[in-house]
């Protein structure tokens, strides 16, 4: 059976390959910044590894951790062969390479919302607790359960994803409004109101094709869209409750818009909130670094606080969002590839260079007091931005990940927030519960 | 009986085998690319593929699975958009024919061309353009001349209306040219004496195209139907360029995008099989009913 599946799925790719003439990942290694590692390493032949990534951002952070590790181990040097995709694009071909036994690289970047596809039925990735193990107590914790399953880790973390609040104080300042006297949604919507009269600009912009601040928000109140045991909780108190806060923000309280283009990321957001649209946005910490790629303007404007509360007892951030690094059981220098890949990602050193390379938070806490890390930045307010990760550092959970998440967040980026928000064609409660209706659905099949 | 001595020659200058040889490459194309996916596509799709290479058979319940809304939106989708392309796309490509037909038009060959060239663009890079010129900001093309005309901007790409509009509009651009070359080739087989004789009798311009060029131009557009549904149905560019990770409220969700959702995006590989096998029933459902309806199965008189 399994064969059968694998010649068909090898067909596709074939035809596929030949239809869209994209370059088969076996394909003579011709990226540049190679030669240095050769010449350092006459001993040994350096051994090619393949890597996928779905961002462009990543590979240069490994392209230099490729370099430091050929300087730290000249008897087994490592060729890195990078090829990098659009995301949809990439995790279908992984898919495809997976399912059909052949094809696949060997270290391979994942995002969180297709992660949970490649732990059904028999795992093709490799377990990576040998380098995980050790290290284990200097990590956020929940980083690593994204990615595991029955103790297992099978994915390395990029990020955190804290959850933060973003101020504009410059709209905030016209106001008189005071980022550090917001402490609960509340007192957020109080404030909004005041800077909505003083300068009629909405305190914040909700994404409405996609799932934040929704998600960070029910996260924060200890709730989910599934429950640790993949069951469907989609449609609970909290988060109707949660989504009538939000539909009050924008169409009671008028405080709060949607996102041009629905989300984060349309390239008709950017314009908007870097001409000052919105006096906040509500986003992971990684989120800064589109804050300096695509919004020059803000510069010395924005500065980052923890997230406001529902209530008492809710944590005061949720990490949202994510990459997790694999090695897939393909590859055929597997133990080099996790030792590179731990090399990349685990270590002090690594963990420093994912803040100062990506600008992302990097997962390993003990280096959030390191010098690079405290540095003040210029573009956010001239402040240490991780005193505000390090004061909340035991209060970022996670979501729970099991099989059904993949298809939890496209009920409900695709249409939960888009009809409760937008359309307003459903009520929140009515969005939630055909939602979780859905998914229920997939449960039982 | 041949003696079996003679070998590869007399095999080769055999009448009965030399006619399966010439077609030997034509078969095995369509055994392996085409008949054994299909069978697998019926197999898989009466199977829960769960994970990695484990199948698991569970009759009908991918089947029944598909009475859901979304499925209903996606059927809902397609029709729609088939149905526009119809009664847009042949009268306007009739047109476009019967004026670039007129002998003494002047520029025929280049209005025939740029009709044509879209024709020839990559889906993609034409959806990049019209995802552009339909772009959500009062600066972007369409929304421009709407804000000049007196009209609030739109958000194009955020209802399901204006939705349908690009999706249609994108394929009429492109599909335009191809329909009006049909229709152009259907309108040079009519011969001219016919409208000599019709010019004798008195008829004017209207009732020469009413009651000579239409019933005569009926074999194409039973042509250019079949071809429609066909492409309506199995639509997934057109939403992919403006919607290419997810759309909101399942605007623009067609079926094979929903294939597409099912199969790849959430790893269900036996419930995208089964929604391609419906697909292809009701896509030759219709087609038969279609080609009975305007009698392309009667015999000849």
């Amino acid at each position: 059976m399994k064969k059968r599946l694998a010649l068909l799925l090898a067909i596709v790719m074939l035809a596929s390959m030949l239809l869209t003439a994209c370059t088969a990942p076996d394909t003579t290694p011709k990226t540049p910044g190679e030669d240095k590692g050769k010449d350092e390493s006459k001993a040994a032949e350096p051994t090619p590894l393949n890597f996928w990534v779905f961002e462009e951002l990543h590979v240069a952070f490994y392209k230099d951790a490729l370099n430091s590790w050929n300087e730290a181990n000249p008897d087994r040097p490592v060729e890195l062969v990078v090829e990098s995709y659009p995301n949809a694009e990439m995790h279908n071909k992984l898919l495809i390479a997976i399912q059909s036994g052949v094809g696949a690289p060997d270290i391979v970047d994942i995002n969180i919302n297709y992660f949970a596809n490649f732990l059904m039925g028999d795992i093709q990735l490799a377990e990576l607790n040998r380098v995980v193990d050790p290290v284990r107590q200097y990590f956020v914790e929940s980083r690593f359960d994204i990615y595991s399953k029955n103790g297992k880790v099978y994915g390395l973390p990029t990020h955190v994803g804290a959850t933060v609040a973003y101020y504009n104080m410059e709209i905030l300042d016209k106001a008189g409004v005071n980022p550090d006297d917001i402490v609960t949604w509340d007192d957020f919507i109080e404030a909004g109101k005041k800077v909505k009269a003083a300068t009629g600009i909405p305190m914040i912009a909700f994404e409405v094709s996609d799932q934040r601040p929704f998600w960070p928000m029910i996260v924060q109140r200890g709730s989910d869209y599934l429950d640790k045991d993949g069951k469907v909780i989609l449609d609970n108190d909290i988060n109707i409750d949660t989504l009538n806060r939000m539909y009050e923000m924008m169409y009671e309280h008028e405080i709060a818009v949607a996102m041009p283009g629905g989300k984060s990321w349309a390239e008709e957001f950017f314009p908007f909130m870097n001409s000052g649209g919105a006096a906040s946005i509500v986003m992971p910490m990684w989120y800064m670094s589109r804050f300096l790629a695509y919004m020059p303007d803000l510069e010395g404007k924005i500065v980052i606080r923890p997230m406001p509360i529902w209530e008492e007892g809710n944590t005061r951030s949720a990490g949202i969002g994510g990459t997790g690094t694999a090695v897939t059981l393909q590859s055929k220098h597997l133990d080099l590839a996790i030792d590179f890949l731990a090399h990349a990602k685990l270590t002090k050193e690594a963990n420093i260079r994912i803040w100062e390379m990506l600008k992302f938070d990097p997962p390993r806490w003990d280096v959030w007091d390191a010098p690079q890390l405290q540095e003040p930045h210029p573009y956010f307010g001239n402040e240490k931005i991780f005193n505000v990760m390090l004061q909340m550092k035991d209060e970022i959970s996670s979501p729970n990940i099991s099989d059904l998440s993949a298809a939890a967040q496209d009920v409900v980026k695709q249409n939960v927030m888009f009809r409760a928000l937008h359309e307003r064609s459903m009520t929140p409660e009515e969005a939630l519960k055909a939602g979780a209706e859905e998914l229920r659905s997939l449960e039982n099949k | 009986m041949p003696k079996g001595s003679l070998g590869i020659k007399s095999f080769l200058y055999s009448q009965t085998v030399a006619p399966y040889i010439f077609i030997l490459p034509f078969l095995l194309s369509f055994l392996i690319f085409f008949l054994y996916p299909t069978i697998n596509t019926v197999y898989m799709s009466f199977h829960e593929v769960y994970g990695m290479g484990n199948m698991n058979f569970i009759g009908l319940s991918n089947y029944q699975r598909l009475f859901n809304q979304n499925f209903y939106d996606a059927i809902r989708t397609n029709t729609l958009y088939t149905f526009f392309l119809i009664i847009i796309l042949i009268p306007l490509a009739i047109l476009f024919a019967t004026l670039l037909n007129i002998k003494y038009l002047r520029g025929r060959n280049f209005f025939k061309s740029v009709l044509f060239i879209p024709a020839l663009t990559s889906i993609i890079v034409a959806g990049v353009a019209f995802r552009l010129l339909f772009g959500e900001s009062e600066a972007a093309f369409m929304n421009s001349i709407l804000i000049r005309l007196g009209f609030p901007a739109q958000r194009w790409a955020f209802s399901h209306s204006t939705g349908m509009l690009l999706m249609v509009s994108l394929a009429t651009w492109k599909m335009v040219g191809i329909y009006m070359v049909y229709f152009i080739s259907g309108l040079q087989a009519i011969p001219e004496e016919l409208y000599e004789s019709a010019e004798i009798d008195g008829a004017n311009s209207i009732s020469k195209f009413t009651r000579i060029t239409l019933p005569l131009l009926k074999p194409i557009v039973i042509y250019a139907l079949t071809i429609i549904i066909f492409d309506g149905y199995r639509m997934f560019g057109e939403s992919y360029v403006f919607w290419n990770e997810g759309m909101p409220g399942n605007i623009g969700l067609t079926i094979v995008r929903y294939i597409y959702q099912q199969a790849f995006q959430r790893n269900d590989m036996g419930f995208g099989s089964a929604i391609g096998i419906v697909l292809l029933t009701i896509v030759l459902t219709i087609n038969l009913i279609q080609l009975r309806f305007f009698g392309a199965f009667k015999k000849e008189e």
